[in-house]
């Protein structure tokens, strides 16, 4: 109950003051859904630099990546970031689905093993955050246990959330099932790879940080 | 053969979150799935994962998990009220949370109007 308190006095004292800080945007979601693109992307759009490295193999971030002092301007106004890459959040985590990318067992036990450990840290980090992009793969099924548990943790410590339906170039995806799955929140559709609708993002990133 | 467990609201409502887990994760590693009576809350789900990853090992691949709460959204306007109420007493008794082993549970598949519990093929659950 004191911790609950003393959560939500933090909350609103780091509100009134966020003007003066940087705000800490943490990329949050499942594996492989594209959060380390989105990153990079925003990074290389605003510092011409990437953050993270990217793999078709899942839990290829596999500890927090922090890039700090990213000034990003829209409409004439300017926000400093500092983005906060966060592995993937899983369930379960076998060592032996990294062998159908023709990894060598013991290099897949490590992964699994790091891999576990980053889910543990992307947790504990959940707290540090001002505003959190959580980032989905919009050919999936949004309806999954760690899509809604990411976002109750979030809901319930006051975080200002909004929800990127990534790979809408694909011809699978479905941002309308994304925004029927969580209609609370605003969701914005863009392709990370290919660019699209990056523009729409940081209008609603601005709004966000707003709020 | 399958085993499930159902774990009453009364059995686990007044155990410290730890505890709850605790007990969670014991059964589930006994290769049972286990259906619970009521929602966790949000913190006890991240904590549920966290201490899942601390226990990953070679015979332990972590857990399947799904909460299922009443859909309020398409009741009628007093149907609603009536079942916040209930929530309200009942307190987090309303919906069901189902936990299995991954190595047993494949997939618990969500829609909004649906459940589906898909299971390993028996082959990988030997492994």
């Amino acid at each position: 109950m004191i911790k609950k308190l003393k959560r939500v006095i933090q909350n609103i004292f780091s509100r009134i003051f966020k003007s003066k800080k940087h705000i800490k945007l943490g990329f949050y979601g499942p594996p492989n859904a594209g959060k380390s693109s989105l990153a990079n992307k925003i990074c290389k759009d605003w510092l011409g630099e990437e953050m993270s490295t990217v793999s078709n193999i899942p839990h290829e971030t596999r500890g927090i990546i922090e890039k700090e002092q990213v000034h990003i301007q829209h409409n004439g106004k300017e926000l400093t970031l500092n983005l906060i890459d966060t592995p993937g959040i899983a369930t379960k985590i076998d060592y032996e689905e990294f062998l159908k990318f023709k990894m060598k067992p013991k290099e897949a036990k490590e992964r699994a093993k790091e891999a576990t450990k980053g889910v543990i840290e992307a947790i504990k980090w959940l707290d540090s955050m001002d505003v959190v992009l959580i980032v989905l793969d919009s050919t999936l099924n949004p309806y999954s246990q760690v899509n809604i548990t990411i976002i109750g943790n979030l809901a319930a410590r006051n975080i200002p959330v909004l929800i990127v339906a990534n790979k809408t170039d694909l011809r699978k995806a479905d941002i309308k099932k994304i925004e029927s799955a969580f209609p609370q929140y605003r969701t914005v559709g863009i392709s990370a790879q290919k660019g699209t609708n990056i523009k729409q993002l940081y209008e609603e990133i601005f709004t966000l940080v707003k709020r | 053969m399958l085993t499930l467990q159902y774990i009453p609201h009364h059995d686990i409502e007044f155990l410290s979150t730890d505890d709850k887990i605790k007990k969670i994760l014991r059964s589930v590693k006994e290769d049972k799935i286990i259906l619970i009576e009521g929602k966790l809350a949000p913190n006890e789900e991240s904590e549920l994962i966290r201490k899942t990853m601390e226990q990953i090992d070679k015979k332990f691949k972590g857990i399947e998990i799904c909460g299922v709460d009443y859909e309020l959204k398409n009741l009628p306007f007093f149907d609603k009220i009536k079942r916040q109420i209930a929530n309200v007493l009942l307190k987090k008794k309303a919906g069901i949370t189902i936990i299995g082993p991954a190595t047993i549970v494949k997939e618990i598949k969500r829609d909004p109007n649906k459940i589906e519990l898909l299971t390993q093929d028996r082959k990988k659950r030997r492994n």
